[in-house]
């Protein structure tokens, strides 16, 4: 009955997760579903099936390109946390009888790991950290979670269980022999811990000796025993201290080594551990790379380059950063929301087809159906393109489909090319803005490719202000910027800026002939008008010479140096208006290019108050139903009751009077239906309205807009203001 | 002539014990006299005090292994249930008790099972002829266990009618254990603090064995006179000594000095004590971080320390939620009309002070405020349109596990959940200079 709750309810859920495409192992399963995903009702001359295998083989490649970048960041980090871990008990095994290591208090290592406030990216730094540590130090990496151990009893169960288990990964062969040890019911305490210890090590040292060389040489000895909290604000206090008090007791026989993963900043290790605790630890600061950093470098290697055939519109792109910078900072989720624009796009985009690699493309063209050639004409892009030919030529690309195809290759060549063009004056650009004073057209490389995919970036008044800004720069910070350009254009891969080359280093060659014809000519002029100064000696003559100098200095002749920055920014201008058009100018660009924004956005920010405020305030909305569609502001009678409770609940204040709600209620149902009606039913009718009056009112309770209030008896609170 | 008498113990030993316990030769003398001769029934129980490293579980232990008593130790932090306890205790009484080492863990789950498998185990003869002590180290932790264990040890040598004494070690006074159920009262001693002479012949007893003693003590010297006024813990000390004395001896060992030149030693270290005291005491810098930058012979200043790194990176929208936070925490809810109203009218301050408000609301500390609040100061400070998107709250809910904000009431309660800012009036003013906030303006108490 209450279609318009249960669609709002549908819609919040709908918005609220993120459903993404299970494991490509699974589908394999299934393999005569396979493409089905997208094709649904359409028929299949559009290609759904390739679609769908172009998708899963470009997502497969930028995965693969994601996780090497990610290795690539992290690997500073874990590098120094893998020397910590070395050093860490290096004295471990050697027992100096030393009087320095008598004296000292033996502390136990630890390691505070901040890595900023993206916790959703945590995850995978951990994992990956305990995949390395396994690799190169240790077997025993255990890691903890605050709401695993809510105890030390159970923080300790937890670490045991962990070590138990990560001690069969080592050696198959002893899989057995472990099994039985956990079915025993082991005792949770340190002693039982450091007995386990004690015999692994002494087993693990046979081993060594006997046959077993190879896959205990990368660990030592006595291979210590690694404890990563992984977020460290959640712990309770008690635990924390009391875990660490009892391990510094243990610490000459297990080499236990802790890792604390910080959030916020290392002050939290003094505000949960008091100096008595604290004192029993060693340490030492490690941090990640600041979540920005990250992001800039995948929007970089994911976005700024041709190496993928995808591409994201300008208002698709600052939805995803926004989402970064305004809400989490997560660059999980960017890759989740670029992840799910690539999914969109192929699915939505029925020339996405054409979507990959040049070659590959152009093959494809050439089996195009019918169907997907009037996809083509449809573009408005090619439209305008169409537009813009002569007629004989508009009416062969309008009707002859093998011309089409012809002419379609050609604009993916040009498309492509204008790509290669793109990155590499962006770039280069970016290096001219960057240096300028108070960034008119952003500091990051983003920001002006965002400016530059939108619009034309020369009409923006941003643009002018950089220009001027550029012309106003100096000579050593103008030669530094070049060349980097000329390492930019160098490097990659496109043959046609041999010509941009040769004049950026002609450029280069001129400001260093400059400096020294400067220095004559500075010295020429000086001399002469000096001179003549001397020269004339009454007074008007030198007050007139005087006065010719002052003119000549203010509308001074521009030095060599000027002309030449002239020269240099028009040469960039020229450069960014022929190269860095907006993408929506191009013809085709809708077949890379994915730019609904708005499905994004609702899938990615979802607002679920919104969602059921506009569900129970305009049901037709949802249900589509023609009788519902109303003016705003008034309150239709044939509205689902929940709808009609709703809105008369609005215009109440923060507790409501159930009686007069009621009234309010009938009379809003009955206004049409009650007029013919004889009085003898009207009062069956008002137990049947009561009736459904209170289930309206409890399924408001029930999403949370009102509650049951004492303060007053026959009322119920509001728990929303101003009804969003 | 030794300072204990005691016919049972040759006097060899009686010498040895004292001078391995140094400043504590009043109380070892007291507790020798209690322990009576080996087959003499002691004290049921023995409470120990203390403050932090006054030596309490060194005398105990070194006075029970040079006389070769038959103890076991146990503390009570590491077996944090009765169970883990009461275990602990009979594999260790085992141990003692026969030469068969490693015993099977004997299941044991309550006080009497315990008072039982007691019994059973001290049966040998010679265990039966001398007191067994049992040394409860961190006895606080019992008054956490079930209510019959504390009282429990505390007659536990009538319970099991053997010869056995408890003695319990804690730093906290016999007041706060009592049971209001009431119990037997244990012999209590108290181990006073060491004084500062204490500490200088206590911390100078243990030279290295290169330097003279002399030399050592007078490097404990200035040590102490840097650190006594912060810590007197021994232990501490002890640390932070073997990690500054290479330092000190530098002079010596570069011939720049000789070993009596005490003012030119003093000089070089002083210094260098001081910032020992802003650094590694406080764990801002680890020791082993210390030891590096004392061999690189580099200045430590170019190492920060933990709260050097206190600057925490935001979301934007988090940012402000935060100063929201903070701002529906110090301010009263009737003055926000005041603050984020256009025409509030020109309201004084003085106009609607109530009488307990006088008081600055920093000095009384955060108050909880409504999620509705929240949101309702977040939409008028920020300057564009805010939607109320799912992110916004999951944001709420990601400063909560951040600590930055806590929830007041139950984890559960949905409908109007409360919350208070809990970070401080400087990081939340480096919050807003970030995004141009001028949260001075904006605070009742600085109006």
């Amino acid at each position: 009955v209450q279609k318009g709750e249960k669609l709002a309810h549908l819609e919040s859920q709908h918005l609220g997760c993120f459903v993404f495409k299970p494991n490509s192992k699974k589908r394999r399963i299934s393999s005569t579903a396979e493409g089905d995903y997208f094709s649904e009702g359409k028929n299949d001359s559009e290609d759904s099936g390739l679609r769908f295998a172009t998708c899963q083989l470009l997502w497969k490649q930028i995965n693969s390109e994601m996780e090497k970048i990610q290795d690539e960041l992290n690997k500073q980090l874990f590098d120094n946390l893998i020397n910590f871990l070395r050093q860490s008990h290096s004295e471990f095994q050697t027992e100096s009888t030393e009087w320095m290591c008598r004296m000292k208090s033996s502390e136990i290592p630890t390691a505070a790991l901040v890595l900023g406030v993206n916790v959703t990216d945590h995850d995978l730094t951990f994992k990956s950290l305990s995949e390395v540590l396994q690799d190169s130090i240790t077997p025993y990496v255990v890691s903890l979670q605050a709401k695993e151990c809510p105890g030390i009893k159970h923080l300790l169960q937890k670490l045991m269980g962990q070590l138990m288990n990560c001690y069969v990964d080592v050696d198959d062969s002893e899989e057995e022999e472990c099994v039985n040890i956990s079915q025993k019911k082991m005792r949770c305490s340190m002693a039982s811990l450091s007995q386990w210890y004690k015999d692994v090590t002494k087993k693990s040292g046979f081993e060594t000796s006997s046959k077993k060389r190879t896959s205990s040489s990368r660990h030592w000895q006595s291979p210590p025993i690694v404890v990563i909290f992984k977020d460290m604000e959640s712990f309770t206090t008690k635990v924390l201290q009391d875990f660490i008090v009892i391990s510094s007791q243990h610490i000459h026989e297990i080499p236990l080594v802790l890792i604390f993963g910080i959030a916020t900043s290392p002050m939290i290790i003094h505000r949960l551990l008091p100096h008595s605790v604290s004192s029993l630890l060693c340490i030492e600061l490690f941090q990640s790379l600041s979540c920005k950093e990250h992001m800039a470098t995948v929007i970089d290697k994911l976005l700024l380059t041709t190496q993928f055939p995808f591409k994201l519109s300008e208002k698709v792109l600052q939805v995803l950063i926004n989402i970064f910078l305004y809400h989490d900072f997560s660059v999980q989720n960017f890759i989740k929301g670029f992840q799910l624009s690539v999914v969109e796009h192929f699915y939505s985009q029925p020339l996405s087809v054409l979507c990959c690699q040049l070659q590959e493309a152009k093959k494809r063209i050439n089996s195009l159906s019918h169907n997907q050639c009037e996809n083509i004409r449809s573009l408005p892009s090619f439209r305008r393109y169409v537009e813009s030919q002569v007629s004989e030529k508009q009416i062969a690309l309008l009707t002859e489909d093998n011309f089409l195809k012809e002419v379609t290759q050609t604009l993916l060549e040009d498309l492509n090319s204008y790509h290669e063009n793109y990155f590499p004056v962006l770039r280069c650009l970016h290096v001219f803005t960057s240096s300028l004073p108070k960034y008119p057209l952003g500091k990051q490389i983003r920001e002006l490719h965002c400016a530059c995919l939108g619009k034309r970036v020369w009409e923006t008044e941003e643009y002018g202000s950089a220009v001027q800004l550029m012309r106003m720069l100096a000579k050593a910070e103008l030669v530094a910027i070049l060349q980097k350009c000329v390492e930019i254009f160098t490097s990659s891969s496109g043959k046609q800026f041999s010509n941009t080359i040769e004049k950026m280093e002609e450029f280069l060659t001129r400001f260093q002939n400059l400096e020294v014809a400067e220095t004559n000519d500075i010295q020429d002029v000086s001399v002469s008008s000096q001179n003549e100064l001397q020269k004339k000696t009454d007074l008007y003559h030198l007050q007139k010479t005087l006065l010719e100098l002052k003119e000549s200095k203010r509308s001074k002749k521009l030095t060599k140096f000027e002309m030449l920055r002239f020269e240099v920014v028009d040469f960039i201008e020229s450069l960014v208006r022929s190269y860095l058009t907006p993408a929506e100018m191009q013809t085709l660009n809708e077949v890379v290019y994915f730019n609904t924004a708005n499905t994004l956005r609702e899938h990615l920010n979802a607002a679920p108050r919104i969602a059921l405020h506009t569900a129970l305030n305009n049901p037709y909305c949802y249900l589509k139903n023609q009788t519902l569609k109303s003016d705003v502001g008034c309150i239709s009678n044939t509205a689902p009751d929940i709808c009609i409770a709703y809105k008369l609940h609005l215009e109440c204040g923060r507790l409501i009077n159930l009686v007069d709600w009621l009234e309010a209620f009938s009379t809003v149902v009955t206004a049409v239906e009650g007029k013919d009606l004889d009085s003898t039913a009207t009062d069956q009718m008002d137990e049947i309205i009561h009736a459904r009056f209170i289930r309206a009112v409890s399924e408001l309770e029930l999403l949370g807009f009102i509650k049951p209030s004492k303060q007053k008896t026959d009322h119920v609170a509001r728990l929303t203001w101003g009804g969003c | 002539m030794p300072n204990f008498e005691h016919p049972e113990y040759p006097e060899a030993t009686l010498l040895h014990l004292e001078s391995m316990v140094p400043c504590r030769e009043s109380q070892v003398s007291s507790l020798l006299s209690v322990f009576g001769k080996r087959q003499h029934f002691s004290f049921p129980s023995i409470f120990i005090y203390g403050h932090t490293s006054s030596g309490k579980t060194y005398v105990i232990q070194t006075v029970l292994e040079t006389l070769e008593l038959p103890h076991l130790f146990v503390n009570c932090i590491e077996c944090f249930t009765s169970r883990l306890l009461l275990e602990e205790i009979l594999t260790q009484l085992q141990n003692l008790s026969s030469e068969k080492k490693h015993g099977s863990r004997v299941p044991c789950d309550t006080f009497n099972d315990f008072v039982r498998l007691f019994k059973q185990e001290t049966i040998t003869q010679d265990l039966q002829n001398q007191t067994v002590y049992i040394v409860l180290d961190k006895a606080e932790q019992l008054r956490e266990m079930e209510a019959n264990v504390l009282p429990g040890f505390l007659r536990l040598q009538e319970f099991t009618d053997r010869n056995v004494t408890v003695i319990f070690l804690s730093e906290i006074v016999w007041e706060l254990f009592r049971p209001n159920t009431g119990c037997l009262e244990p012999f209590t001693l108290y181990f006073p603090d060491y004084s500062i002479g204490h500490l200088q012949k206590i911390l100078s007893h243990y030279h290295p064995p290169e330097y003279s003693a002399d030399f050592y003590a007078a490097y404990i010297n200035i040590l102490l006179g840097v650190f006594y006024t912060v810590c007197r813990d021994l232990k501490e000390l002890r640390h932070l000594a073997a990690l500054n004395f290479t330092k000190y001896c530098e002079p010596v060992v570069r011939g720049e000095a000789s070993e009596r030149d005490t003012r030119r030693l003093w000089k070089n270290i002083e210094s260098h004590l001081k910032k020992a005291m802003q650094t590694v005491y406080l764990r801002e810098i680890s020791s082993s971080q210390w030891e590096k930058i004392q061999q690189d012979d580099g200045e430590p200043g170019h190492l920060k320390g933990l709260s050097a790194h206190a600057h925490v990176e935001l979301p934007y929208y988090s940012k402000f939620l935060l100063i929201a936070a903070y701002l529906a925490s110090y301010n009263p809810a009737r003055t926000d009309k005041r603050f984020f109203l256009k025409h509030h009218g020109k309201i004084k301050k003085t106009n609607f002070l109530k009488k307990h408000e006088k008081t600055s609301n920093h000095l009384l500390g955060p108050k909880p405020f409504p999620l509705d609040r929240l949101l309702a100061i977040l939409y008028s400070i920020v300057d564009n349109k805010v939607a109320p998107t799912a992110n916004i709250f999951s944001q709420i809910t990601s400063l909560v596990t951040l600590q930055l904000l806590t929830l007041v009431g139950h984890d559960d309660q949905l409908d109007g959940p409360k919350y208070k800012c809990t970070v401080s009036l400087d990081f939340i003013r480096a919050i807003a200079r970030t995004v141009n906030f001028d949260i001075i303006k904006y605070l009742y108490d600085f109006l």
